[in-house]
C-alpha cells in the first residue's frame, strides 16, 4: 500500500512542479494565472466541438506513439516519425489527386497508401542504420528534411491548385476520398478506431508475443540477442517499418480527414509530441492512452491563450515540455536512489 | 588504514545478500573474503565503498565512524575497489584514463600522468604502454591500470574482487607479487575477493569466510584447505568423476583455415574434432584461441580454409545457420553477450525454445519451464527474478540451463571462469554428460588445471599460432610450462 502510495506520488509530483513553473512563466509575463488556466480548459472542453478536436488531435498521436513504442522496444530513436508521416501523407495525396474511386474502396485504398508511404520512409532510416551504420537519429533527422523540403517541392510544382501556387496547399480532394464525419462533428470514427485498435495491438504484441519479447531482446542487448540467434538486423528493419506504417497511416488521416488536401507542415508536429507522449508513458502503451489525450487538450485548448489574452499560445507547448522534463527527472532520480 | 565493518545487512527483496556481517581489516594486511557463489562477497565490497547503501550495520575507518554515498566519496578516504565485472573502458589512451582519474586534483598535464604512470610501472614491474588504447589492453593489463589509477588516487585500502579471473599466469604471479608488496612494504591494507582456495592460502594473511550472508569464520594463516571448504561449503566436497567415452564420428573438421582480423591473424589451422571429445584451447589471452572459438561457431569468416560440419561445408554460412545445424556458444561475457539485461529469467527461458515458439507466449508454461530448470540447475533466483540480479555463478548455471538439449557442438569461453569450486565441479558434471549424447566440447580456458584435467586433447595458441594437439596422458601435468614461458609456450606442450 504505501509502495502503491510512494509511486503515485512520483507520478503527481512532476505535474505539480510543471505546473508551478508553467505559473511563475506565466506571473514573470504578467498574465494571471488562473485565468490562463481556465483558458486552456475552456479552450479545450467548452463545447462538443471542441472535444471533437481533441479526440482528433488524440488520433495521430496515438498512432505515432504506438509505432514508437514498437522502435523504442527495440532500443531504437526513430526521430524520422516526423517524416514519416509526411511521406504516408505524400503518397496518399498523389493517388487522391490522380484517382477518383468509391468512398467505399478509395479511403481503404488512401489509408493504405499512408501505410505503404510511411513504411517505406521509416525503412528508409533503418536501411541506413543497419547497412550504412548511420546512427538513426541523424538518419530520421535528415528524412524529416527531406519530406519537408519534396513536400514543399510538391506542393509549390507538380501539385499546385490549378493557376496559383499557395501555402494552403493544394486542390482540395474529391469527396469520394474524404474521411467519413461523425455527424457534422469533426470526429472521424474510423481514424479513432484504427487509432484505438493500433495501441491495443501493439501493448499485446510487446507483452504476450515472442516477435515482442525478441525486440525488447535486441533493444536492451543486440550482441546477446543476436548470439541468441534473433535476426536482429531483420526485427530492427522489422521495427522501422511497422513504426513508419503507423506514422504513415496518421499522415494519411491528416490529409483525407483534418485537411482533405495536402498542406505544408501537414505532420502538424505530432510526430515530436508523441515521442514526448511515449517517454511521459514509460514506454507502457496503456499510459499513452490518456497522456496522448492530454497533450492534445493542452493543444487544442492553448490558442484561447492567444485569442483572450494576447499570451502565445506556445506556452501550452511549455507546459507539455516542463512535464515531461519533470516526470523524466523524477524517474532519473528514483533509479539514481534505487 | 583499520576497516571495521560491524554487523552489516543488506537485503534484496527476500534475499539476505548480507545478513550481519562483522570483520575488521588491519593495516599492512591481505585480508582474503571467501565464499561459495552468492555468498555475498560483491555485495559487502560494495556496500564498503559506497557503491550501494547498507540497509544496517556500521563502518569505521581507524575507529572514526563513516557513511559513504559514493565511489567517488570513499575513495577520497583511501578505499579504492577493482570490480568483478569491470566497469565499461571507454576505448582511451592509457594515459587519458588515468588523467581522467585527477580531474580536479593536483596533477597538471599530461606529462605529470605520463612521468606518475612510468614510475608506478616501473615500481611495479608492469608494462603498459601510454599510448595504447585501454580497449585493446588485455584483462590482466587493465588490471594493472586500475590498481595505478587506485594508488594514484593516493588508495590505502585497495578492494580486489576476483581478480584473478580471465588473466593469465604470469599476470597472476605478477599481481600477487604487487600485492604482497602493496601491504608488507607500503603499509597499504588489501581486501583480496575470492572463492578459490589456493589462492586465499597462497596470498593472504587471514581470512574471513561467508556463506549465504553470514560469517562462517574467521581464520589466520596457516589455514587448513578442509576447514576452509567446510566454512564455505558446509561439507566436504566429494572428488568429481571422468565418465569414460568412446569417441563418435568427426564433428567439426577445420581444414588449414585462417582467421584474419586487423588486429591478430591465426594462420593454417586443422583441427578434427570428433564426437564426444572434449578439446581445451590454452594460451594467454589474446593469443588466437578465441578467434579461432568462433571461427568453428560461424561468428568469424575463415579468410582461407574450410570449416566443416557434420561433413558438411559450413565455411560460408551464417552464425544461424551453424546455430541451426546443432552448434551453441556460450561467450566469456555472460551478463554482457549471453544474458540481457532487464529481461527476467522466464523471458530468457522464452527466448532459448528456439524450436518451439509459437506466436504468443504461454507465460504460465514458460513459468513452469524455467521454474524446473530453476529447481534442476539449482539456481538462486525466481522465474521472475531479472538476470542482472543474479550472482555471477547464478548467471552461468542459468546460461547452461538455457541450452538446448540435443547439441553436436558445444563452444564456451572461460566455462567456470568466476565460479566457486563446487559450482565448478557441478558445471563439468553436466558439461561431460552431454558428451554421452554424442556432444563435442570446445572450449578457452585460462585456468591451466581446468583445462588439464577437463580435456580429452588441448590445443595451445600462442601469437596466433596454433601447436598441434596434444594428447591427455599420464605425463600431461602441472609444470610442463604451458603458461609459465609466455611465448614459446606452443612448442612445449608435453606429449603423451
Ligand atoms: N542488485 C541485486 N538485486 C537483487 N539481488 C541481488 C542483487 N545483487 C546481488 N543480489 C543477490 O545477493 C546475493 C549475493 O550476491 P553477491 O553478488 O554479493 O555474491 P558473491 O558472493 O559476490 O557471488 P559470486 O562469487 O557469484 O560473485 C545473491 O543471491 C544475489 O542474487
Ligand atoms: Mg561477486
Amino acid at each position: 500500500m504505501t509502495q502503491r502510495l510512494t509511486n503515485l506520488a512520483i507520478g503527481l509530483i512532476p505535474v505539480i512542479l510543471a505546473l508551478l513553473f508553467t505559473t511563475l512563466i506565466l506571473l514573470i509575463v504578467g498574465a494571471p494565472p488562473g485565468e490562463a488556466y481556465r483558458n486552456i480548459v475552456q479552450g479545450a472542453l467548452e463545447s462538443p466541438d471542441k472535444w471533437a478536436s481533441v479526440v482528433t488531435a488524440t488520433v495521430p498521436l496515438l498512432l505515432c506513439s504506438a509505432g514508437l513504442l514498437i522502435t523504442f522496444a527495440a532500443g531504437l530513436w526513430n526521430i524520422g516519425v516526423e517524416g514519416q508521416i509526411v511521406a504516408g501523407a505524400l503518397l496518399t495525396t498523389w493517388l487522391a489527386l490522380n484517382l477518383t474511386l468509391p468512398s467505399i474502396l478509395f479511403i481503404p485504398l488512401l489509408l493504405m497508401a499512408g501505410l505503404v508511404g510511411g513504411a517505406l520512409w521509416g525503412l528508409l532510416v533503418g536501411w541506413l542504420k543497419v547497412y550504412g551504420g548511420v546512427h538513426e537519429i541523424f538518419g530520421g533527422v535528415g528524412l524529416n528534411f527531406i519530406a519537408i523540403v519534396l513536400t514543399n517541392y510538391l506542393i509549390f510544382g507538380p501539385w499546385k491548385p490549378a493557376g496559383r501556387a499557395t501555402m494552403s496547399g493544394t486542390e482540395p480532394f474529391p469527396a469520394e476520398a474524404w474521411l467519413p464525419r461523425l455527424g457534422n462533428l469533426a470526429v472521424y470514427p474510423i481514424a479513432v478506431i484504427l487509432a484505438l485498435v493500433a495501441i491495443a495491438l501493439v501493448y499485446l504484441a510487446l507483452r504476450g508475443t515472442t516477435w515482442g519479447l525478441k525486440l525488447k531482446a535486441i533493444g536492451n542487448n543486440q550482441r546477446s540477442a543476436f548470439l541468441m540467434g534473433i535476426p536482429t538486423h531483420q526485427y530492427m528493419m522489422g521495427a522501422f517499418l511497422l513504426c513508419g506504417a503507423l506514422a504513415g497511416l496518421a499522415g494519411s488521416i491528416q490529409a483525407i480527414g483534418v485537411r482533405q488536401r495536402l498542406i505544408p507542415g501537414i505532420s502538424g508536429g505530432y510526430g515530436f509530441l508523441s515521442l514526448l507522449v511515449v517517454l511521459l508513458a514509460g514506454y507502457r502503451p496503456l499510459w499513452v492512452i490518456p497522456i496522448a489525450l492530454f497533450f492534445a487538450a493542452v493543444g487544442v485548448g492553448s490558442p484561447r491563450l492567444e485569442l483572450n489574452m494576447q499570451l502565445d499560445s506556445a506556452l501550452g507547448g511549455t507546459l507539455q515540455g516542463l512535464v515531461v522534463l519533470f516526470v523524466l527527472l523524477a524517474q532519473g532520480v528514483k533509479k539514481r536512489d534505487a | 588504514m583499520k576497516i571495521e565493518l560491524r554487523d552489516i545487512k543488506k537485503y534484496f527483496g527476500p534475499v539476505r545478500a548480507n545478513d550481519g556481517i562483522t570483520l575488521t581489516v588491519e593495516p599492512g594486511t591481505i585480508h582474503g573474503l571467501l565464499g561459495e557463489n552468492g555468498a555475498g562477497k560483491t555485495t559487502l565490497m560494495k556496500v564498503l565503498t559506497g557503491f550501494i547503501s547498507a540497509d544496517g550495520g556500521e563502518i569505521r575507518v581507524d575507529g572514526k565512524p563513516v557513511h559513504f554515498t559514493s565511489p567517488a566519496e570513499s575513495i577520497r578516504y583511501g578505499i579504492g575497489m577493482l570490480h568483478q565485472d569491470p566497469l565499461d573502458f571507454p576505448p582511451l589512451k592509457v594515459l587519458d584514463n588515468l588523467l581522467l582519474a585527477f580531474d580536479n586534483r593536483l596533477i597538471p598535464n599530461r606529462r605529470g600522468a605520463r612521468r606518475v604512470l612510468k614510475e608506478l610501472s616501473q615500481r611495479f614491474h608492469f608494462s603498459l604502454d601510454p599510448d595504447a588504447r585501454v580497449n585493446t589492453l588485455t584483462v590482466g593489463e587493465r588490471q594493472q591500470l586500475e590498481i595505478l589509477r587506485l594508488l594514484a588516487l593516493g588508495a590505502e585500502v585497495i578492494i580486489l574482487d576476483e581478480p584473478t579471473t580471465g588473466i593469465s599466469a604470469p599476470q597472476k604471479v605478477l599481481l600477487f607479487a604487487t600485492l604482497r608488496r602493496l601491504a608488507k612494504e607500503e603499509g597499504k591494507s588489501v581486501i583480496f575477493v575470492s572463492h578459490k582456495l589456493e589462492e586465499v592460502e597462497e596470498l593472504c594473511d587471514r581470512v574471513t569466510v561467508l556463506r549465504r550472508g553470514k560469517v562462517t569464520g574467521h581464520l589466520e594463516v596457516p589455514f587448513r584447505a578442509d576447514q576452509l571448504v567446510q566454512l564455505m561449503f558446509g561439507q566436504s566436497l566429494p572428488k568429481s568423476e571422468r565418465p569414460p567415452v568412446t569417441l563418435g564420428e568427426p564433428v567439426l573438421e577445420l581444414q588449414d583455415v585462417t582467421v584474419q582480423t586487423y588486429r591478430l591473424t591465426v594462420p593454417h589451422v586443422s583441427l578434427t574434432v570428433r564426437a564426444g571429445e572434449v578439446i581445451g584451447l590454452a594460451g594467454l589471452e589474446g593469443s588466437g584461441q578465441r578467434l579461432m572459438l568462433q571461427a568453428c561457431v560461424g561468428l568469424q569468416k575463415p579468410s582461407s580454409g574450410r570449416v566443416l560440419l557434420g561433413g558438411q561445408d559450413f565455411t560460408r554460412r551464417s552464425y544461424r545457420d551453424f546455430l541451426a545445424a546443432g552448434v551453441a556458444y556460450l561467450p566469456a561475457g555472460r551478463i554482457e553477450e549471453g544474458l540481457i539485461r532487464g529481461l527476467t529469467l522466464t523471458e530468457h527461458y522464452v527466448l532459448a525454445q528456439r524450436d518451439h515458439q509459437p506466436f504468443f507466449i504461454d507465460w504460465a508454461a514458460a513459468t513452469n519451464g524455467i521454474q524446473k530448470k530453476i529447481n534442476e540447475f539449482n539456481i538462486r533466483g525466481r522465474p521472475d527474478t531479472p538476470v542482472e540480479a543474479l550472482s555471477g555463478g547464478n548467471q552461468q548455471r542459468a546460461l547452461l540451463s538455457l541450452l538446448p538439449p540435443a547439441l553436436k557442438l558445444l563452444a564456451l569461453e572461460h566455462p567456470t571462469r568466476g565460479l566457486d569450486i563446487e559450482s565448478a565441479m557441478w558445471v563439468w558434471e553436466q558439461l561431460l554428460a552431454r558428451r554421452r549424447s554424442g556432444t563435442a566440447i570446445l572450449f578457452i580456458s585460462a585456468d591451466l588445471d581446468e583445462l588439464l584435467e577437463r580435456s580429452d586433447r588441448i590445443v595451445v595458441f600462442s601469437g596466433g599460432v596454433m601447436a598441434p594437439p596434444h594428447r591427455r596422458g599420464p605425463h600431461l601435468g602441472r609444470g610442463t610450462g604451458v603458461f609459465d614461458r609466455g611465448r614459446e609456450a606452443g612448442s612445449v606442450m608435453c606429449d603423451a
